[in-house]
């Protein structure tokens, strides 16, 4: 979901990103027909994506998030094809094996959701998953950002 | 320990929606008040900005599994507020 990683604050220990929605997808031949919008679940995910690569980045790409659990999530308004979002989240809370943060994300600057998330943190489970976040965080420009 | 205990007990009763009275020293977390690995994470935040520690979980829950240490050991009330007490006190000294 996330293209590309605009700021990496590790000092604030935030991270600002961008997500362009595509203009077709299967995805809005379901929900809805005649009236497409991006699904709560998938912005959701775009919120847990930003607050993932802002705590792979924190740890130094050492170790892995993964999303536990989601609370006060709030769908301000509908999100349709072809929109540029801005995404940011911000570490509420560093634990030992666990973080949690806050996300929202913005369309045009209006919130249009926002939310708390808590990871588990772990070791990478498998080299494939390390190798294909070691990619992903080039594609996105996180390294660069840091 | 006995305002150790209180604190967490409140903090586990709030989070967890169990009647405080139910909460003694010598109750299991996991075992006896049916709390979660994925409720503890939210009792952990809890306790972590309440005594400005960092409860060690990634240690424990590794220990655990590798059988080096028992649930009771980390997760009976008591031993479980002994460990706070201890870490508070190397934050205090750090």
């Amino acid at each position: 979901m996330i293209d590309s990683v605009e700021t990496l604050n590790s000092h604030e220990a935030s991270i600002i990103a961008c997500a362009h929605v595509p203009d077709q997808s299967p995805v809005f031949e379901g929900h809805f027909p005649g009236h497409a919008l991006v699904p709560g679940v998938l912005l959701i995910e775009t919120m847990a994506q930003a607050s993932g690569y802002l705590i792979l980045a924190l740890n130094e790409f050492r170790s892995m998030p993964f999303l536990a659990s989601v609370k006060e999530a709030k769908m301000r308004t509908f999100v349709p094809p072809d929109a540029d979002l801005i995404v940011t989240a911000a570490l509420e809370h560093e634990g030992s094996g666990y973080a949690m943060t806050k996300a929202h994300i913005t369309q045009d600057g209006k919130k249009v959701c926002d939310a708390q998330l808590t990871f588990r943190i772990m070791p990478f489970p498998s080299k494939d998953l390390e190798r294909h976040m070691t990619m992903q965080v080039e594609k996105i420009g996180l390294k660069k950002a840091n | 320990m006995s305002n150790t205990f209180e604190t967490v007990a409140a903090i586990i009763s709030e989070t967890s929606d169990i009647p405080l009275e139910e909460i003694n020293p010598e109750s299991n977390a996991m075992e006896d008040l049916g709390i979660d690995s994925l409720d503890f994470l939210d009792i952990a935040f809890a306790i972590d900005k309440a005594f400005g520690i960092k409860i060690p979980l990634a240690s424990w829950t590794e220990e655990l599994q590798a059988g080096n240490a028992k649930v009771e050991d980390y997760f009976l009330m008591k031993n479980l507020c002994a460990r706070i007490d201890e870490l508070a006190v190397a934050a205090q000294e750090s």
